[in-house]
Protein backbone atom coordinates (compact mmCIF):
# COMPACT_ATOMS: atom_id res chain seq x y z
CA UNK A 1 0.00 0.00 0.00
CA UNK A 2 3.18 2.25 0.70
CA UNK A 3 4.28 1.67 -2.25
CA UNK A 4 0.80 2.77 -4.12
CA UNK A 5 0.79 5.56 -2.49
CA UNK A 6 4.54 6.44 -3.37
CA UNK A 7 3.67 5.37 -7.13
CA UNK A 8 1.01 7.96 -6.93
CA UNK A 9 2.38 10.84 -5.41
CA UNK A 10 4.99 10.00 -8.18
CA UNK A 11 2.61 10.71 -10.77
CA UNK A 12 2.01 13.66 -9.87
CA UNK A 13 5.37 15.08 -10.40
CA UNK A 14 5.73 13.46 -13.62
CA UNK A 15 5.49 17.14 -15.41
CA UNK A 16 8.25 18.47 -13.56
CA UNK A 17 10.72 15.55 -13.69
CA UNK A 18 10.23 15.54 -17.68
CA UNK A 19 10.45 19.20 -17.91
CA UNK A 20 13.41 19.71 -20.74
CA UNK A 21 15.51 22.82 -20.53
CA UNK A 22 13.87 24.46 -23.08
CA UNK A 23 10.59 24.31 -21.53
CA UNK A 24 10.63 26.95 -18.82
CA UNK A 25 12.31 29.44 -21.05
CA UNK A 26 9.36 28.75 -23.57
CA UNK A 27 6.93 29.34 -21.01
CA UNK A 28 8.93 32.26 -20.03
CA UNK A 29 8.26 33.56 -23.54
CA UNK A 30 4.66 32.67 -23.46
CA UNK A 31 4.13 35.33 -20.15
CA UNK A 32 6.06 38.14 -21.90
CA UNK A 33 3.57 37.52 -25.29
CA UNK A 34 1.10 37.56 -23.16
CA UNK A 35 2.51 40.41 -21.04
CA UNK A 36 2.78 42.06 -23.82
CA UNK A 37 -0.60 42.09 -25.18
CA UNK A 38 -1.86 42.31 -22.18
CA UNK A 39 0.43 45.40 -20.54
CA UNK A 40 1.82 46.92 -23.66
CA UNK A 41 -1.47 47.10 -26.02
CA UNK A 42 0.58 45.11 -28.58
CA UNK A 43 -1.43 42.99 -31.07
CA UNK A 44 -3.08 41.55 -28.11
CA UNK A 45 -5.89 39.59 -30.13
CA UNK A 46 -2.95 37.61 -31.43
CA UNK A 47 -0.33 37.52 -28.65
CA UNK A 48 -2.92 36.41 -25.83
CA UNK A 49 -3.72 33.33 -27.35
CA UNK A 50 -0.28 32.96 -28.72
CA UNK A 51 1.19 33.23 -25.39
CA UNK A 52 -0.96 30.85 -23.76
CA UNK A 53 -0.88 28.21 -26.57
CA UNK A 54 3.26 28.86 -25.95
CA UNK A 55 2.28 27.99 -22.54
CA UNK A 56 0.30 25.03 -22.91
CA UNK A 57 2.47 23.43 -25.40
CA UNK A 58 5.64 23.33 -22.91
CA UNK A 59 4.00 21.96 -19.67
CA UNK A 60 5.70 18.07 -20.75
CA UNK A 61 3.19 15.09 -20.87
CA UNK A 62 0.31 16.70 -21.35
CA UNK A 63 0.33 15.67 -25.35
CA UNK A 64 -1.93 18.25 -26.32
CA UNK A 65 -0.53 18.57 -29.78
CA UNK A 66 -0.30 14.60 -29.95
CA UNK A 67 -2.77 12.39 -32.39
CA UNK A 68 -5.69 13.31 -29.93
CA UNK A 69 -4.65 16.21 -28.23
CA UNK A 70 -7.20 19.38 -28.51
CA UNK A 71 -4.51 21.74 -30.19
CA UNK A 72 -3.52 19.29 -32.47
CA UNK A 73 -7.34 19.27 -33.70
CA UNK A 74 -7.89 22.57 -33.98
CA UNK A 75 -3.88 22.92 -36.06
CA UNK A 76 -5.42 20.68 -38.24
CA UNK A 77 -8.67 22.30 -38.47
CA UNK A 78 -7.77 25.25 -39.62
CA UNK A 79 -3.75 26.08 -39.88
CA UNK A 80 -2.04 22.46 -41.46
CA UNK A 81 -5.08 23.02 -44.43
CA UNK A 82 -4.49 26.92 -44.28
CA UNK A 83 -7.75 27.59 -43.85
CA UNK A 84 -7.28 29.80 -41.02
CA UNK A 85 -5.84 32.52 -42.61
CA UNK A 86 -7.83 32.58 -45.35
CA UNK A 87 -10.75 33.26 -43.26
CA UNK A 88 -8.65 36.06 -41.49
CA UNK A 89 -8.31 37.59 -44.97
CA UNK A 90 -12.34 37.68 -45.60
CA UNK A 91 -12.22 39.62 -42.04
CA UNK A 92 -9.42 41.95 -42.67
CA UNK A 93 -11.52 42.88 -46.67
CA UNK A 94 -14.43 43.88 -44.98
CA UNK A 95 -12.51 45.92 -42.76
CA UNK A 96 -10.38 47.49 -44.93
CA UNK A 97 -11.89 51.01 -46.90
CA UNK A 98 -9.75 51.09 -50.40
CA UNK A 99 -11.41 54.52 -51.06
CA UNK A 100 -8.20 56.34 -50.97
CA UNK A 101 -6.07 53.61 -53.11
CA UNK A 102 -8.82 54.34 -55.38
CA UNK A 103 -8.72 57.57 -55.15
CA UNK A 104 -4.95 58.31 -56.50
CA UNK A 105 -4.46 54.51 -57.91
CA UNK A 106 -0.73 55.79 -59.02
CA UNK A 107 -0.06 55.13 -55.44
CA UNK A 108 -0.41 51.59 -56.09
CA UNK A 109 2.86 51.45 -57.61
CA UNK A 110 4.06 51.86 -53.81
CA UNK A 111 2.47 49.21 -52.43
CA UNK A 112 4.92 47.23 -54.69
CA UNK A 113 8.01 48.65 -53.55
CA UNK A 114 6.62 47.81 -50.30
CA UNK A 115 7.37 44.39 -50.93
CA UNK A 116 10.35 44.25 -52.52
CA UNK A 117 12.19 43.76 -49.09
CA UNK A 118 9.83 40.11 -49.71
CA UNK A 119 12.17 39.09 -52.89
CA UNK A 120 15.24 40.77 -51.77
CA UNK A 121 14.99 39.12 -48.15
CA UNK A 122 14.76 35.47 -49.95
CA UNK A 123 17.97 35.77 -51.95
CA UNK A 124 20.11 36.76 -48.31
CA UNK A 125 18.64 33.89 -46.66
CA UNK A 126 19.32 31.69 -49.85
CA UNK A 127 23.15 32.86 -49.58
CA UNK A 128 23.01 31.97 -45.76
CA UNK A 129 22.32 28.27 -46.70
CA UNK A 130 18.39 28.01 -46.16
CA UNK A 131 16.59 25.68 -48.74
CA UNK A 132 14.71 27.81 -51.29
CA UNK A 133 11.08 26.77 -49.76
CA UNK A 134 12.43 27.70 -45.99
CA UNK A 135 13.81 30.77 -48.30
CA UNK A 136 10.66 31.68 -49.37
CA UNK A 137 8.91 31.42 -46.03
CA UNK A 138 11.19 33.71 -44.33
CA UNK A 139 11.28 36.45 -47.18
CA UNK A 140 7.38 36.64 -46.81
CA UNK A 141 8.10 38.04 -43.34
CA UNK A 142 8.80 41.07 -45.42
CA UNK A 143 5.02 41.09 -47.01
CA UNK A 144 4.48 42.39 -42.99
CA UNK A 145 1.03 40.64 -43.22
CA UNK A 146 0.64 37.62 -40.52
CA UNK A 147 -1.94 36.01 -42.89
CA UNK A 148 0.02 35.86 -45.87
CA UNK A 149 3.07 34.63 -44.06
CA UNK A 150 1.38 31.75 -42.50
CA UNK A 151 0.04 30.54 -45.56
CA UNK A 152 3.24 30.31 -47.17
CA UNK A 153 5.18 28.83 -44.51
CA UNK A 154 2.03 26.50 -43.09
CA UNK A 155 2.00 25.36 -46.62
CA UNK A 156 5.77 25.08 -47.84
CA UNK A 157 7.49 24.90 -44.35
CA UNK A 158 5.65 23.98 -41.89
CA UNK A 159 8.52 23.53 -39.47
CA UNK A 160 9.16 27.03 -39.27
CA UNK A 161 5.74 28.49 -39.04
CA UNK A 162 6.28 28.92 -35.38
CA UNK A 163 9.22 31.52 -36.32
CA UNK A 164 7.89 33.31 -39.37
CA UNK A 165 4.59 33.79 -37.39
CA UNK A 166 6.08 35.52 -34.48
CA UNK A 167 9.28 37.46 -36.49
CA UNK A 168 5.33 38.75 -38.57
CA UNK A 169 3.37 39.79 -36.15
CA UNK A 170 6.26 41.22 -33.50
CA UNK A 171 7.56 43.34 -36.18
CA UNK A 172 3.98 44.53 -37.60
CA UNK A 173 4.13 45.54 -34.13
CA UNK A 174 7.38 47.06 -33.82
CA UNK A 175 6.75 49.09 -37.26
CA UNK A 176 6.55 52.35 -35.58
CA UNK A 177 9.89 51.80 -33.94
CA UNK A 178 11.57 50.13 -37.13
CA UNK A 179 10.32 52.51 -39.49
CA UNK A 180 10.75 56.36 -38.64
CA UNK A 181 14.68 56.33 -38.82
CA UNK A 182 15.01 54.90 -42.05
CA UNK A 183 12.55 57.19 -43.10
CA UNK A 184 14.46 60.18 -41.61
CA UNK A 185 17.73 58.72 -43.38
CA UNK A 186 16.22 58.40 -46.55
CA UNK A 187 14.85 62.15 -46.89
CA UNK A 188 15.73 65.41 -46.89
CA UNK A 189 14.05 67.87 -44.62
CA UNK A 190 13.04 69.82 -47.61
CA UNK A 191 11.01 66.40 -49.01
CA UNK A 192 9.40 65.59 -45.73
CA UNK A 193 7.55 68.93 -45.87
CA UNK A 194 6.13 68.44 -49.10
CA UNK A 195 2.34 69.42 -49.04
CA UNK A 196 0.20 66.79 -50.84
CA UNK A 197 -2.17 68.83 -50.80
CA UNK A 198 -1.48 70.00 -53.64
CA UNK A 199 -1.77 66.83 -55.46
CA UNK A 200 -4.19 67.74 -57.97
CA UNK A 201 -4.92 64.28 -59.79
CA UNK A 202 -6.98 62.52 -56.49
CA UNK A 203 -10.64 62.14 -57.41
CA UNK A 204 -13.29 60.54 -55.70
CA UNK A 205 -13.98 56.95 -56.90
CA UNK A 206 -17.97 56.15 -57.34
CA UNK A 207 -19.72 53.84 -55.31
CA UNK A 208 -19.88 51.83 -58.38
CA UNK A 209 -15.95 51.52 -59.10
CA UNK A 210 -15.50 50.12 -55.46
CA UNK A 211 -17.93 47.43 -56.12
CA UNK A 212 -16.22 46.81 -59.36
CA UNK A 213 -12.79 46.86 -57.88
CA UNK A 214 -12.17 43.65 -56.08
CA UNK A 215 -14.52 41.71 -58.73
CA UNK A 216 -11.35 43.10 -61.36
CA UNK A 217 -8.54 42.39 -58.75
CA UNK A 218 -9.73 39.17 -58.57
CA UNK A 219 -10.47 37.89 -62.09
CA UNK A 220 -6.76 39.96 -62.97
CA UNK A 221 -4.57 38.70 -59.95
CA UNK A 222 -5.65 35.18 -60.28
CA UNK A 223 -5.64 35.08 -63.97
CA UNK A 224 -1.92 36.09 -63.58
CA UNK A 225 -0.95 34.33 -60.32
CA UNK A 226 -3.51 31.59 -59.91
CA UNK A 227 -1.44 29.81 -56.80
CA UNK A 228 -2.37 32.52 -54.84
CA UNK A 229 -5.75 33.43 -55.60
CA UNK A 230 -6.88 31.84 -52.88
CA UNK A 231 -5.32 34.78 -50.70
CA UNK A 232 -6.25 37.66 -53.01
CA UNK A 233 -9.74 36.01 -53.42
CA UNK A 234 -11.05 35.71 -49.73
CA UNK A 235 -9.84 39.24 -48.91
CA UNK A 236 -11.22 41.09 -52.25
CA UNK A 237 -14.26 38.58 -51.23
CA UNK A 238 -14.54 40.51 -47.74
CA UNK A 239 -14.30 43.89 -49.68
CA UNK A 240 -16.97 43.44 -51.85
CA UNK A 241 -19.34 42.52 -49.10
CA UNK A 242 -18.68 45.06 -47.35
CA UNK A 243 -18.53 47.71 -50.75
CA UNK A 244 -22.25 46.41 -52.26
CA UNK A 245 -23.83 47.26 -49.03
CA UNK A 246 -26.51 44.75 -49.82
CA UNK A 247 -25.22 41.81 -47.49
CA UNK A 248 -24.31 43.77 -44.19
CA UNK A 249 -25.18 40.73 -42.11
CA UNK A 250 -22.17 38.86 -44.35
CA UNK A 251 -20.36 41.88 -43.80
CA UNK A 252 -20.44 42.00 -40.03
CA UNK A 253 -19.99 38.23 -39.58
CA UNK A 254 -16.99 38.45 -41.59
CA UNK A 255 -15.31 41.22 -39.53
CA UNK A 256 -17.00 40.32 -36.44
CA UNK A 257 -18.01 36.62 -35.75
CA UNK A 258 -15.91 34.65 -37.94
CA UNK A 259 -12.39 37.06 -37.51
CA UNK A 260 -12.78 36.70 -34.03
CA UNK A 261 -13.24 33.03 -34.01
CA UNK A 262 -10.62 32.68 -36.08
CA UNK A 263 -7.95 34.85 -34.50
CA UNK A 264 -8.65 33.07 -31.48
CA UNK A 265 -8.61 29.41 -33.22
CA UNK A 266 -5.10 30.66 -35.16
CA UNK A 267 -3.25 32.18 -32.21
CA UNK A 268 -3.45 29.14 -30.25
CA UNK A 269 -2.70 26.70 -32.96
CA UNK A 270 0.66 29.09 -33.60
CA UNK A 271 1.41 29.11 -30.08
CA UNK A 272 1.16 25.50 -30.26
CA UNK A 273 3.91 24.98 -32.83
CA UNK A 274 6.25 26.95 -30.15
CA UNK A 275 7.66 23.62 -28.33
CA UNK A 276 10.96 24.57 -26.48
CA UNK A 277 12.83 21.42 -28.42
CA UNK A 278 11.64 22.95 -32.05
CA UNK A 279 12.06 26.37 -31.40
CA UNK A 280 15.57 27.03 -29.18
CA UNK A 281 17.33 27.19 -32.78
CA UNK A 282 20.04 28.95 -34.25
CA UNK A 283 17.71 28.39 -37.21
CA UNK A 284 14.78 30.85 -35.01
CA UNK A 285 17.11 33.54 -34.26
CA UNK A 286 18.43 33.82 -37.59
CA UNK A 287 14.64 33.89 -39.53
CA UNK A 288 13.96 36.69 -36.39
CA UNK A 289 17.03 38.31 -38.06
CA UNK A 290 16.00 37.97 -41.39
CA UNK A 291 12.30 38.64 -40.60
CA UNK A 292 13.80 42.02 -39.17
CA UNK A 293 15.59 42.89 -41.93
CA UNK A 294 13.12 42.08 -44.68
CA UNK A 295 10.78 44.71 -42.97
CA UNK A 296 13.22 47.20 -43.16
CA UNK A 297 14.51 46.77 -46.98
CA UNK A 298 10.96 47.08 -47.24
CA UNK A 299 10.95 50.47 -45.73
CA UNK A 300 13.86 51.56 -47.74
CA UNK A 301 12.48 50.27 -51.09
CA UNK A 302 9.07 52.16 -50.27
CA UNK A 303 10.81 55.60 -49.59
CA UNK A 304 13.29 55.28 -52.35
CA UNK A 305 10.57 54.81 -54.95
CA UNK A 306 8.55 57.26 -53.49
CA UNK A 307 11.36 59.66 -53.89
CA UNK A 308 11.32 58.44 -57.58
CA UNK A 309 7.39 59.31 -57.68
CA UNK A 310 8.32 62.95 -56.11
CA UNK A 311 10.95 63.74 -58.82
CA UNK A 312 8.83 62.25 -61.95
CA UNK A 313 5.91 64.57 -60.13
CA UNK A 314 7.74 67.70 -59.88
CA UNK A 315 7.71 67.75 -55.93
CA UNK A 316 4.01 66.60 -55.22
CA UNK A 317 4.82 63.46 -53.72
CA UNK A 318 6.28 63.19 -49.86
CA UNK A 319 8.85 60.33 -50.33
CA UNK A 320 7.60 59.38 -46.64
CA UNK A 321 4.13 57.78 -48.04
CA UNK A 322 6.47 55.49 -49.42
CA UNK A 323 7.01 54.04 -46.08
CA UNK A 324 3.26 52.85 -45.85
CA UNK A 325 3.23 50.97 -48.92
CA UNK A 326 3.96 47.66 -46.31
CA UNK A 327 0.66 45.80 -45.43
CA UNK A 328 1.13 47.06 -42.41
CA UNK A 329 -2.45 48.46 -41.71
CA UNK A 330 -3.34 50.53 -40.42
CA UNK A 331 0.26 51.54 -38.49
CA UNK A 332 2.38 52.08 -40.99
CA UNK A 333 -0.04 55.29 -42.17
CA UNK A 334 -0.25 56.81 -38.86
CA UNK A 335 3.70 56.62 -38.67
CA UNK A 336 3.82 58.63 -42.17
CA UNK A 337 1.30 60.81 -40.42
CA UNK A 338 3.06 61.49 -37.55
CA UNK A 339 6.30 61.88 -39.02
CA UNK A 340 4.94 64.42 -41.39
CA UNK A 341 3.60 66.41 -39.17
CA UNK A 342 6.76 66.60 -37.39
CA UNK A 343 8.08 68.66 -40.12
CA UNK A 344 5.29 70.63 -41.67
CA UNK A 345 2.34 71.03 -38.74
CA UNK A 346 -0.30 71.75 -41.90
CA UNK A 347 0.70 68.62 -43.49
CA UNK A 348 -2.02 66.19 -43.05
CA UNK A 349 -0.47 62.67 -45.37
CA UNK A 350 -2.63 60.42 -43.42
CA UNK A 351 -5.06 59.88 -46.30
CA UNK A 352 -2.45 59.39 -49.08
CA UNK A 353 -0.42 56.84 -47.06
CA UNK A 354 -3.83 54.52 -46.31
CA UNK A 355 -3.62 55.00 -49.84
CA UNK A 356 -0.19 53.76 -50.25
CA UNK A 357 -0.84 51.40 -47.16
CA UNK A 358 -3.94 49.56 -48.76
CA UNK A 359 -2.23 49.31 -51.90
CA UNK A 360 0.75 47.49 -49.23
CA UNK A 361 -2.16 44.94 -48.73
CA UNK A 362 -3.25 44.63 -52.13
CA UNK A 363 0.56 44.41 -52.87
CA UNK A 364 1.78 41.86 -50.42
CA UNK A 365 -1.32 39.22 -51.55
CA UNK A 366 -0.42 39.86 -54.91
CA UNK A 367 3.83 39.38 -54.06
CA UNK A 368 2.96 36.35 -52.42
CA UNK A 369 0.63 35.24 -55.40
CA UNK A 370 3.68 35.82 -57.75
CA UNK A 371 6.05 34.37 -56.00
CA UNK A 372 3.79 31.00 -55.92
CA UNK A 373 2.81 30.93 -59.06
CA UNK A 374 6.79 31.37 -60.20
CA UNK A 375 7.80 28.59 -57.96
CA UNK A 376 5.29 26.64 -59.67
CA UNK A 377 6.29 27.95 -62.65
CA UNK A 378 10.16 26.68 -61.82
CA UNK A 379 8.48 23.46 -60.96
CA UNK A 380 9.94 23.88 -57.16
CA UNK A 381 6.16 23.37 -55.86
CA UNK A 382 3.17 20.64 -57.48
CA UNK B 1 18.30 24.83 -60.11
CA UNK B 2 21.30 26.10 -58.19
CA UNK B 3 20.43 28.75 -55.71
CA UNK B 4 22.02 31.44 -57.01
CA UNK B 5 19.93 30.90 -60.18
CA UNK B 6 16.84 30.64 -58.09
CA UNK B 7 17.05 33.75 -55.93
CA UNK B 8 18.19 35.83 -59.18
CA UNK B 9 14.69 34.73 -60.90
CA UNK B 10 12.69 34.98 -57.73
CA UNK B 11 14.10 38.38 -57.71
CA UNK B 12 13.60 39.65 -61.10
CA UNK B 13 10.76 37.69 -61.87
CA UNK B 14 9.29 38.55 -58.79
CA UNK B 15 9.74 42.21 -58.19
CA UNK B 16 9.10 43.09 -61.95
CA UNK B 17 5.97 40.94 -61.76
CA UNK B 18 4.54 42.42 -58.84
CA UNK B 19 5.79 46.14 -59.63
CA UNK B 20 4.30 45.32 -63.01
CA UNK B 21 0.72 43.77 -61.80
CA UNK B 22 0.02 46.65 -59.49
CA UNK B 23 0.77 48.90 -62.31
CA UNK B 24 -1.54 47.30 -64.40
CA UNK B 25 -4.12 47.66 -61.78
CA UNK B 26 -3.37 50.91 -61.09
CA UNK B 27 -3.88 51.80 -64.89
CA UNK B 28 -7.15 49.68 -64.95
CA UNK B 29 -8.55 51.17 -61.80
CA UNK B 30 -7.93 54.67 -63.31
CA UNK B 31 -10.37 53.56 -66.22
CA UNK B 32 -13.01 52.67 -63.68
CA UNK B 33 -12.80 55.75 -62.43
CA UNK B 34 -13.44 56.86 -66.01
CA UNK B 35 -15.82 54.79 -66.80
CA UNK B 36 -17.82 55.16 -63.40
CA UNK B 37 -17.27 58.86 -62.27
CA UNK B 38 -19.34 60.15 -59.00
CA UNK B 39 -21.69 61.93 -60.91
CA UNK B 40 -22.97 59.08 -61.60
CA UNK B 41 -24.21 58.23 -58.39
CA UNK B 42 -25.76 61.57 -57.71
CA UNK B 43 -28.99 60.79 -60.15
Amino acid sequence: MFDAILNGLSGLGAGVVNLHWSNPIMIALGCLLLFLGIKKDVEPLLLVPIGFGAILINIPLADLMGEEGFLRAIYNMGVANELFPLLIFIGIGAMTDFGPLLENPKIFLLGAAGQFGIFLTIGLALLFGFDKLDAVAIGVIGACDGPTAIYVSARYAPHLLAAVSVAAYSYMSLVPIIQPPIMRFLTTEKERRINMSELSSTTPASKTTKIVFPIVVTIFGGLIAPNGLPLLATIMLGNLLKECGVVSRLTKAAENEIANVVTLFLGISIGATMDGRAFLTAETIMILVFGFVAICLDTVCGVLFGKAMCVMTGGKVNPLIGAAGISAYPMAARVVQKEGLKYNKFNFLLMHAVGANTGGQVGSVMAAAIMLSVLKGMGIIP
Amino acid sequence: MDNWTFGFTMLIVGMGGTLAALGALAVIMALLKKIFPVKEESN
